[in-house]
């Protein structure tokens, strides 16, 4: 007998929860490169991006994320990115903001 | 000889009373407490040079000793106008000028109940923090080593909920300041702040704040931490909203430190009833004007030096002691 759809579904939580989250990956990303720790979260990357206007790439976030050990989807987030460097020309906190997307899609292109 | 009195023997007080002297006057520095120093006594290390607050506290001590200011310890001014200051006991002590150096009081951290300070192990204020620094231990509750810590910004401060709306603004860089010395003490150990904004308003703050996050790799999250909870195992579990990615965040710590406010002093509304003073809608004292008069209220001979009057670093606070001397000698001439 076929499964009856109910129209039901249970959602994932969507809490950053730090305790059960994997850091390590993050840990090492922030060892190699510990200045995607200054970041303020101005979002002036994000504004500046290409990508980022006109798809829902939004690198910030992104690497925000991983700083939480949210590396899902990251690496196919990341893979958006073209390189150009617009961002790295606007980042007040002097991030090498295209090594940081190619560190992360180095470290977590198995997540 | 002119008399100029000076209520309160904080850091304000002292340099005021310094000023004045210098200036010719006749000083006393009337204090409640049995000693000189106000709440400079309970701190450590100042930002942001790390510099013991025993330098700047001894350091004016031994001035006002070798200056001649007249010193009155154990002495609590209950009212005063221009030209009297009565104390507790009764006594009154005449005058040509007041200077209010009163200073501000802490937030008391157990109202804000959702953060459980007072009632669960190991939820500690900043206060508490520059205690245990000072004697020269920081540990848990079981005399342990904290792993995980978080501090949270803005306890008592800009929130309507406990009728402070205004921005304490010392204890962003007061936090920034504990979570690397914490850093230092437990190199192993993870450090969260969780702030509304970040103001590190003065000359190299924000330079240690980014020094906290690159050299010490402290994790800043934006994000009010909404209540704090124990574990089943003794720790505590905090929630909030990881704002810059939209999430809901927990988390568990060993250890939570409230950067608590500075809010008025209690006296002031009585103080202002009495002498036709101006009260500020966060109950600081209200200068004369914001700009030109900084230090003088609207009555003649009454003056502020301070942290009566606002939220300030030392170094604004010892300005103030030197701006009021020389309103006063305006005034008196
Ligand atoms: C947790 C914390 C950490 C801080 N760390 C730093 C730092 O690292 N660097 C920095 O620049 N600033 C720091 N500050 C700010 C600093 O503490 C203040 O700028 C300073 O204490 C203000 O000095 P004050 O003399 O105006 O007031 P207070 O220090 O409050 O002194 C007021 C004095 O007046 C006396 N008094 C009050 N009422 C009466 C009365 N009716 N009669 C007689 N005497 C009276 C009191 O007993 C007290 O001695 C910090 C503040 C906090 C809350
Ligand atoms: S380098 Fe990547 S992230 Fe930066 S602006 Fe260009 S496309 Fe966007
Ligand atoms: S521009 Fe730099 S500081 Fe601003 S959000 Fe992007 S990475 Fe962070
Ligand atoms: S200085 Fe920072 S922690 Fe203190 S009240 Fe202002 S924003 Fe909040």
């Amino acid at each position: 007998m076929a499964a009856i759809d109910w129209g039901f579904s249970i959602n994932r939580p969507r809490t950053i929860d730090i305790d059960n989250n994997n850091l390590r990956k993050s840990d090492e990303i922030l060892r190699e490169m510990p200045e995607l720790q200054c970041c303020i979260g101005c979002g002036a990357c994000t504004a500046s991006c290409t990508a980022g206007n006109l798809t829902e790439f939004n690198f910030r976030k992104v690497h925000t994320l991983v700083r939480r050990g949210e590396y899902q989807g990251a690496y196919e987030e990341m893979n958006k990115c073209m390189l150009c460097g617009k961002c790295r020309l606007l980042c007040p906190r002097g991030i090498n903001t295209r090594g940081v997307v190619m560190l992360i899609k180095r470290k977590l292109g198995d997540f | 000889m002119k008399h100029v009195v000076v209520i309160g023997g904080g850091i304000a007080g002292m340099q005021s009373a310094l000023s004045l002297k210098k200036r010719g006057f006749d000083v006393t520095v009337v204090e409640k407490s049995n000693r000189l120093g106000g709440k400079l006594l309970n701190w450590h290390c100042l930002f942001p040079s790390f510099t013991p607050a025993t330098e700047v506290t001894d350091t004016l001590k031994q001035r006002i000793a070798d200056s001649g200011v007249e010193v009155r310890l154990n002495a609590e001014v209950v009212e005063f106008d221009r030209h009297h200051v009565v104390l507790a006991d009764g006594e009154r002590i005449e005058c040509d000028a007041v200077v209010l150096c009163s200073g501000f009081t802490l937030f008391d951290a157990r109202i804000k109940e959702e953060y459980g300070y007072g009632i669960y192990d190991n939820v500690y204020t900043s206060v508490d923090i520059e205690a245990m620094l000072n004697k020269g231990r920081v540990e848990l509750k079981n005399g342990g080593r904290p792993r995980r810590i978080a501090f949270l910004h803005c306890v008592g401060s800009r929130d309507e909920k406990v009728c402070q709306r205004h921005c304490s603004k010392v204890c962003c860089v007061t936090g920034v300041k504990q979570a690397i010395e914490m850093k230092q003490l437990f190199p192993e150990a993870d450090v969260f702040n969780f702030y509304m904004d970040i103001r590190m308003f003065g000359p190299g703050y924000e330079e240690m704040y980014r020094e906290a996050q690159q050299k010490y790799n402290i994790h800043f999250v934006r994000g009010r931490i909404s209540e704090a909870a124990p574990t089943i195992d003794g720790r505590l579990q905090l929630k909030a909203e990881d704002t810059l990615t939209g999430r809901p965040l927990k988390i568990s710590v060993d250890m939570l430190v409230l950067l608590v406010g500075m809010r008025s002093n209690d006296d002031n509304a009585r103080f202002a009833e009495h002498s036709g003073l101006q009260c500020a809608p966060s109950g600081f004292m209200a200068p004369a004007d914001m700009f030109l008069s900084n230090v003088a209220s609207g009555v003649g001979g009454i003056f502020y030096a301070g942290a009566v009057t606002a939220p300030k670093s030392v170094g604004e606070v010892l300005n103030d002691g030197a701006a009021v001397a020389e309103a006063v000698t305006g005034y008196l001439g």
